[in-house]
């Protein structure tokens, strides 16, 4: 066989088909060399978290026996190719007729069968392990509500509700404080996917799902959804951070107070009571308590505004709320049409909630 | 009569059509009942929607081509994922595979045409309303709201999103009502091969020794008429809601967004092999012939054809692993999904085992029918790891399914078919596909295809879900969308090359004659084009390869079966 590779002139094809390959393969490993490492990177294969730990360690024994199988199956084909080829000085007589094998069939049916068997046993074990998991008693308890298009996060233990950076305390194998999110939706599908926590499961309005993720390093883990829901699907992004658990006790601390009353600001505030912001929005300890946005009640606690859309900072946010549509079109945030004045107030006033 | 005179005389009638006003010419076609010429109508409808597709493609590789691109609008961007998938499935795949079938099967069983030819007239122009409808949206979809233009639910039209309450005006009812229609055109057709194999075969031809073609068809047929209602009665569902104050799927009176997905995968599922099986059958009929040996193991491919078709009504619920099933469900979809495996891999090894000690010729029939070979095998390994649900909890809804399904209707479908059209085109045209323009289509539109799809697995892996009209930089996706957005133009340039061969070969193509490939089934036993009649007498046959018994009187092959 190395001997019909080296003949140069049948096997030019074969020869531009291995290159061609290699090249392939070399820029695959370059570009996964620049990128596909990294904390920011939702990689599967960087998994942080009990239940995408388990996914991992089935998936490289799923992927091992599929890589097995291409290679004794390619193998077979490639040397098929070569070896049973037309040859230049052929005799044009038909080659033997070789109708079946019935040892064959039987072979390669029953390999087949008990690699299946063998794969769906080692699979439903990880369902059941994942799925079928009890939460413990110091489990942390979310309620994620998935809106058009953006995260409402509900912590029902602690009494508050919060937007699209969800916070979670880091778990200690020792004494482990897993998360165990409850996923309702508002309006239409969407899923909940942060790669290197766990798998994603759906937010189906009229259906309560359930799913749990237990990290092992703090951090900021990154996702989004993954569920087509409309318009701006695209920037429906996620932000979890993996807190220290005192670093997590803090935050709940902070986030259960009601707003901060800042009297620079009170005309600010005066605006944002009396036109449509508090038909959508909460501010707790004012009389804002609209629940068809996100509660803004420690707004300026969060790295980004609109779902991950854009950083949170003062230029953001005043156009923000003067245009959603130049951050995010198709969100469901009207223009305010306030004039340039109280338009800075209004800004002004969601500066002071942190 | 012989082959010559009958091709004689069929060119006295061409000379004598040569001077026909063009108004009869298309009103005979327009009008016309004959399988043939209804097959080249369902072909060619299907190439011109397989354009419009593409370009719905290449704007959308174009948008993500880098982060927070701005070359379309999210709005624009929905509706073309959404048209692409739509067209490409159903007024691509399912027209060019019952064009084919049309032709192909009453030539194969030795008929002169299908069981029903008036239904087959009907079924056709039903399917190519429904792709007109559908196409019609984009000026036509502003409804009372103005919030109309072509529909951008997504394929699968998830409800409570096709709801008024979430999709204003008529964009969602243009893709409802233009698949309802040409579903009653597929459910036609399905009827007309079904009956025509059971029926029409020649004397001799019992089932077990017709073509895999044949077998094949039955089989996509049968499979058809169960598939299809579960979509139609979901549709009619939808329009329930939307107009009549229905509450089938609308959650915000009680109804169920989880009753739709299953009516959709029930029909979903079975669908996506119902376009491959008919590919499986091109490669059953080209790969024996350029590997110079009959098929190994026919009986074997006919049970597990059989086998691969109901298993496949058992594994919808796999596109539902996310949805929060209870763990014993998931289970049993993994179950399915991975059983379903083992009669396609039992296919490929058959395949395997003809070329194996043939004499392998490189045409470029036979180029493509390898190229889906690996690509199919590659297609369904990846698709056994989606059968791991909880792999698939990563990998739902990611890039890593896309590459995964464009693989195998890209890298396994598509292979096929242009296989079937350098095959068949001869027979159909009575000229040769150019070699040169075949190959530069071949190696332009393989090097694409590994562009594409080959690294459009990564940004699955790396987080990326589907149906998004931009990405965030710093994810590790750009380098990965990039190199995709290249392949896409390789292969347009590829595809480029095959209409220019299409059309160039119909007007300066080598003559073919009856039989170009040397080939053994009843369809090269007759002129290219074949008359109107198809053969002069009907055929009697002892053999799955009757030309080789007539080749090979010493050695027939009805010694052997």
């Amino acid at each position: 066989m190395l001997n019909s590779l080296l003949n140069i002139r049948a096997a030019r094809s074969v020869r531009i088909i291995v290159l061609f390959v290699a090249g392939l393969l070399w820029a695959a490993v370059m570009a996964w060399a620049n990128t596909g490492t990294g904390p920011q990177i939702p990689n599967i294969f960087a998994p942080e978290s009990t239940p995408a730990h388990e996914i991992y360690i089935v998936s490289l024994f799923v992927m091992g026996i599929c890589i097995a199988i291409f290679v004794v199956v390619f193998g077979l084909l490639a040397y098929s190719v070569v070896k049973f080829r037309r040859r230049a000085g052929d005799d044009h007589r038909e080659p033997p007729q070789v109708y079946g094998s019935n040892q064959l069939e039987l072979a390669w049916t029953v390999i087949p069968v008990l690699i299946v068997v063998v794969l769906f046993l080692s699979t439903a074990r990880v369902i059941h392990e994942i799925q079928d998991a009890p939460p413990p008693a110091r489990a942390v308890r979310v309620t994620v509500v998935g809106h058009q298009f953006w995260w409402e996060f509900r912590y029902p233990q602690f009494g508050f509700v919060t937007a699209n950076e969800l916070h979670v305390p880091v778990s200690d194998t020792k004494n482990p404080t897993p998360t165990y999110l409850t996923l309702l939706s508002a309006d239409v599908n969407h899923s909940f996917w942060v790669p290197r926590l766990a798998g994603k499961t759906d937010l189906i309005p009229n259906r309560a799902n359930h799913m749990w993720i237990e990290p092992r390093e703090t951090g900021l883990y990154l996702g989004q959804c993954a569920q087509y829901c409309g318009t701006q699907h695209a920037k429906m992004l996620l932000r979890v951070y993996v807190d220290t658990t005192a670093q997590f006790d803090l935050w709940v601390q902070k986030q259960r107070l009601p707003a901060l009353r800042d009297p620079s600001v009170t005309e600010g505030r005066r605006i944002f009571d009396s036109t449509a912001c508090v038909n959508c929005h909460t501010v707790n300890g004012t009389g804002a308590r609209g629940r068809f946005g996100p509660d803004l009640t420690h707004l300026m606690s969060r790295d980004t505004l609109a779902s991950g859309a854009a950083p949170n900072t003062r230029s953001y946010l005043r156009l923000w709320i003067r245009n959603p549509y130049t951050i995010k079109p198709g969100a469901l945030m009207p223009a305010m049409n306030l004039e340039d004045e109280d338009l800075d107030r209004v800004t002004a006033y969601m500066l002071t909630l942190h | 009569m012989s082959s010559s005179a009958v091709a004689t005389s069929e060119l006295a009638l061409l000379r004598a059509h040569a001077g026909r006003p063009w108004v009869e010419t298309l009103h005979e076609w327009v009008t016309t009942v004959d399988h043939k010429k209804l097959g080249l109508m369902y072909i060619g409808y299907a190439l011109l929607f397989l354009l419009i597709g593409g370009i719905e493609a290449a704007i959308i590789r174009i948008q993500l081509a880098i982060p927070h691109n701005s070359f379309v609008s999210p709005q624009v961007f929905n509706r073309l994922f959404t048209m692409h998938g739509t067209t490409m499935i159903f007024f691509v795949a399912m027209p060019i595979l019952f064009g084919f079938a049309n032709y192909l099967v009453p030539l194969m069983i030795g008929a002169r045409d299908m069981a029903f030819p008036r239904l087959n007239a009907w079924s056709f122009w039903t399917t190519a309303l429904g792709g007109l409808t559908l196409y019609f949206s984009f000026v036509g979809g502003d409804g009372l709201y103005g919030a109309g233009s072509a529909p951008d639910v997504g394929w699968w039209a998830y409800a409570p999103l096709t709801s008024t309450a979430f999709s204003k005006g008529h964009s969602t009812d243009y893709w409802t009502i233009a698949l309802l229609v040409s579903g009653f055109g597929s459910i036609g057709t399905a009827i007309n091969i079904f009956t025509t194999i059971l029926c029409k075969r020649c004397p001799g031809m019992k089932l077990g020794k017709m073509p895999l073609l044949a077998w094949l068809n039955l089989v996509m047929s049968g499979m058809v008429l169960l598939a299809i209602s579960p979509l139609t009665a979901a549709q009619i569902m939808l329009m329930i809601d939307r107009y009549l104050g229905g509450h089938f799927f609308d959650t915000q009176a009680g109804g169920s967004a989880v009753i739709w997905m299953h009516f959709f995968w029930v029909f979903g599922h079975p669908e996506v092999y119902i376009l491959i099986i008919p590919g499986f059958a091109f490669a059953s009929e080209i790969i024996p012939v350029f590997s110079r040996k009959a098929i190994f193991g026919y009986p074997v491919m006919v049970g597990a054809s059989v086998g691969i078709a109901f298993l496949s009504m058992s594994v919808w619920a796999h596109h539902l692993f996310t949805i929060g099933m209870p763990s014993y469900s998931n289970a049993f979809f993994v179950l399915t999904s991975m059983a379903v495996g083992v009669p396609t891999g039992i296919k490929i090894f058959n395949w395997l085992g003809t070329m194996w000690g043939g004499k392998i010729r490189f045409d470029t029939a036979m180029l493509f029918s390898i190229g889906f070979l690996v690509q199919f095998l590659i297609a369904g390994l990846t698709g056994i790891m989606l059968a791991v649900a909880p792999f698939d909890w990563q990998l739902n809804n990611s890039y890593f399914v896309v590459a995964h399904f464009h693989y195998v209707i890209v890298g396994g479908l598509l292979f096929t078919i242009f296989a079937a059209f350098y095959y068949w085109y001869p027979k159909m045209v009575g000229r040769m596909l150019g070699d040169t323009l075949g190959k530069w289509h071949f190696w332009l539109f393989l090097i694409g295809f590994h562009l594409t799809f080959d690294f459009m697995h990564v940004p699955g892996v790396l987080g990326m879900p589907r149906r998004i009209y931009t990405y965030e930089p710093g994810r590790g996706w750009e380098i990965w969308n990039l190199l995709v957005t290249v392949g896409a133009f390789f292969q347009a340039l590829g595809v480029l090359c095959f209409v220019i061969n299409l059309i160039k070969s119909y007007f300066r193509g080598a003559p073919a004659g009856n039989d170009p490939w040397d080939a053994w089934t009843l369809e090269w036993s007759t002129s290219s084009p074949p008359p109107a009649y198809n053969f002069a007498t009907i055929p009697e046959v002892k053999s799955r390869r009757p030309l080789w018994d007539i080749k090979h009187p010493e050695d027939p092959d009805w010694k052997y079966e």
